[in-house]
């Protein structure tokens, strides 16, 4: 297998979809409109739904186009598997405040540079006006363009690396990821560790992705009929994390792979159990993912790291949700090692949804800002700074006609959160 | 030039600077008009319209597999007049030269030039060089401007794009950017990654002599890619474009480092392709396959009157999707 063209398929995808729909026809739809592909989805009274909890989902959906290739009775929702999306504010301001340090290098993955923050917004120090349009406006970048050593990196070792070769700066890495990345800033810290670096420490945002799914699902407040469980979080995690989901509440899971017809087989598969009214985790995923999860990885990330409540940009805090240091690796800490001042959340000053788009109430059309105030050049929430966010998807792949005549769509859509949320 | 290394007294305008052109520029390009060394060149053209353009060069690395920025200095230069229906005659070209770029180097990128000038039937007849200190340039920008003529009768432009034309690839997509990419992050591969940098005149000049007012529009798709070409197509002609992704020629190991680094070939740069809007499909097809350059030529998709000034695409699954202008990072540098 070349791993090229196997997976796009056109007559197996078309086998896949006519499946889909065979399994779909049983769903009821109230009420419907013609679902036309390139538009966005506008509003059923009760469709089935489906979230595609990972970006990177969001983003091969959009690019495959598969949305339009599925019966007007089955919607997909982007949930909260971002991680740039999902770091407070106030993660992206506590590394503003490091990387101003004396003698701080602060290392990131270069998503994070654009992310908004509101330290230094202005006039030092205020908050920002939540009048409809304005922003906060500091950021990694902007800060690294006013002279604070803020450096990308591809891998956390290349920061540790830094600490080696500059042994007198003190070097602090960013950590954000899920449970994908996670596991290698665990083995980082294990070696600083090992190697008895003293100028390296890490700044955790890291989160965790069953717990976030559970938020969602005990908030009640959009109906979830179906999961497409993220595929490499569950090469590390496995399955066995996703049964609380079906047989605490009934809700059917499937890990997927990220080609269209891992995506399309995974519909089918939920499509089915739906149908079937079963509630299984089920791997569609199965060349890299197995029950179990990988087992050196997880149990690096046990040896260095312990759940914490973390709170999540728009969700807020969900306990045992995050990454914390060990106690035994707690040196390489830097909340505990820099005195860092309180720094309050402040993601809510804004007119940006992204909190109800990332827990599937709304879709990016929805607010206000879109596609008019916020662009992918000039982003006021983390969505549309990210490639992966849902913002930053739905941009990319609509059409300028339905941009431009996003005010309709905002009106319709307005009043059919109201109806969910009933 | 006993110099092995460009100092900035090489840019004063002194005794080095005339030894520099001498004993490199005029070596390489040894014409008539060039070797007058005037203040201008001057030349009689016969009646028509002239084509006009100007680029700068600042790629890096400025060795790369497939071609060197010299040959790029040229190649983009005379590819945009003939994308104006041109035949290309004179080009001036001007260099910033970091101090300390090697003479050997330099001398080796001149050739470079002269060689491609020949190949396109060109004559560099004027330029300018200037010696900036080290750190204020990275080793060498070139600027070309080109003039050319365009025959009589001969009208292209987006504006002429109609409805049912349909839209045609020269050949496999991505190819440039992909190997200047591939040489900048040290990737190293099994198989090597040439960029297609190449003279586009004489192909176009053999598709406008079989095809002539039937060619709509004509661009090389260089930053930005085949997306931001079909983007530019789209609105200057306010229709919609369609194409469709299984017609989309690239090859294996572009499609390999872009999966392994998330681009998409459509918004990579090409050095060495063209794309052709047209109500003469078949027979420019046929031309363009006959020739070595367009071998790979395809049929890609057409202009149709839905979703104005938008392109869309049809996925090799059977959907659709949007394939916006490039927006936000690209590829720096990479022409």
């Amino acid at each position: 297998m070349r791993y090229f063209d196997e997976f796009y398929e056109p007559t197996l995808a078309q086998g896949i979809i006519k499946a889909i729909v065979a399994e779909a026809s049983s769903f009821q739809v109230t009420s419907g409109s013609s679902y036309a592909p390139m538009l966005l989805p506008t509003a059923v009274d009760r469709q089935i739904c489906l979230m595609e909890v990972c970006g990177t989902h969001t983003v091969a959906i959009f690019k495959h186009g598969i949305r339009g290739l599925l019966p007007a009775s089955l919607k997909l929702l982007s949930g909260p598997g971002c991680p740039v999306c999902v770091t407070p504010t106030q993660d992206v301001d506590a590394a503003i405040w490091l990387s101003r340090q004396k003698d701080v290098i602060l290392t990131t993955f270069g998503d994070m540079m654009r992310v908004p923050g509101t330290m230094g917004a202005g006039v030092e120090g205020l908050l920002p006006s939540a009048a409809s349009g304005s922003r906060p406006s500091a950021s990694l970048e902007k800060q690294r363009a006013k002279g604070a050593d803020i450096r990308v990196v591809y891998s956390v070792l290349d920061a540790l690396e830094l600490a080696k070769t500059n042994p007198a700066k003190k070097v602090v890495f960013l950590g954000v990821g899920f449970e994908t990345t996670s596991p290698s800033i665990a083995s980082c810290i294990y070696t600083a560790n090992q190697e008895g670096i003293s100028n390296f420490w890490v700044y955790t945002c890291h989160k965790l992705i069953p717990p976030a799914m559970r938020a969602l699902l005990e908030s009640g407040e959009t109906t979830i009929d179906g999961f497409i469980c993220p595929g490499h979080v569950s090469t590390i995690i496995g399955s066995l994390p996703y049964n609380f989901i079906a047989e605490e509440f009934g809700v059917p899971c499937v890990i997927s792979g990220f080609e269209p017809l891992d995506i399309l087989q995974s519909i089918y598969m939920l499509a089915k159990q739906i149908k079937e009214e079963k509630a299984q985790v089920q791997i569609q995923y199965s060349r890299c993912v197995k029950p179990e999860g990988n087992e050196k990885a997880l149990s690096m990330l046990h040896e260095v790291f312990e759940p914490a409540d973390s709170n999540w940009r728009g969700i807020g805090v969900i306990p045992g949700s995050g990454l914390k240091i060990r106690q035994k690796y707690s040196r390489f800490d830097a909340s505990l090692h820099f005195e860092m001042p309180d720094l309050s959340d402040l993601s809510d000053l804004s007119d940006c949804i992204c909190g109800e788009i990332l827990r599937g109430v709304a879709i990016p059309p929805d607010c206000p800002l879109f596609g008019k105030v916020c662009i992918p050049e000039e982003p006021v929430g983390a969505c549309m700074v990210s490639s992966e966010g849902t913002c930053a998807a739905y941009y990319k792949y609509s059409s300028r006609a339905v941009l431009s005549s996003l005010e309709n769509t905002k009106r319709d859509a307005s009043s059919t959160i109201v109806r969910r949320r009933l | 030039m006993s110099s092995d290394k460009i100092l900035l007294a090489h840019g004063s305008g002194g005794k080095l600077t005339h030894r520099l052109i001498n004993e490199v520029f005029l070596e390489a390009f040894k014409n008539e008009m060039l070797e007058e060394l005037n203040d201008s060149a001057i030349f009689h053209v016969d009646e028509g319209k002239l084509a006009y353009t100007t680029d700068s060069y600042v790629v890096d690395p400025i060795f790369f597999p497939g071609g060197d920025i010299g040959r790029l200095a040229i190649c983009g230069t005379v590819n945009d007049l003939a994308m104006s229906g041109a035949k290309p005659l004179y080009l001036s070209a001007s260099f910033i030269i970091e101090e300390g770029l090697s003479t050997v180097d330099l001398r080796k990128i001149v050739r470079s030039m002269s060689q491609a000038a020949n190949e396109a039937g060109v004559e560099i007849v004027c330029g300018d060089t200037k010696v900036v200190a080290r750190g204020a340039a990275d080793k060498i920008f070139i600027t070309t401007s080109g003039i050319g003529l365009i025959p009589h009768g001969i009208e292209i432009s987006p504006k002429k794009i109609m409805i049912g034309d349909e839209i045609i690839i020269s050949g496999t997509i991505g190819d440039h950017g992909i190997a200047i990419l591939s040489q900048r992050e040290g990737l190293e591969f099994n198989l090597k990654l040439l960029s297609d940098v190449a003279l586009l005149n004489h192909l176009v000049a053999s598709i406008i002599d079989a095809a002539g007012n039937e060619i709509h529009a004509l661009r090389d798709p260089t930053r930005g890619g085949v997306a931001t070409t079909l983007n530019e197509f789209a609105q200057a002609a306010n229709s919609g474009i369609r194409i469709y992704e299984d017609r989309i020629p690239v090859r294996d190991e572009v499609k390999g480092v872009c999966e392994l680094l998330g681009f998409d070939p459509l918004y990579v740069a090409n050095e060495g392709k063209l794309v052709v809007v047209t109500s003469n499909a078949s027979e420019v097809l046929s031309c363009l396959k006959g020739n070595s350059l367009g071998i790979n030529a395809r049929i890609i998709g057409e202009v149709v009157e839905q979703h104005k000034g938008t392109v869309s695409l049809v996925t090799r699954i059977g959907g659709t999707r949007i394939v916006d202008m490039l927006t936000g990072e690209q590829l720096p540098r990479i022409c």
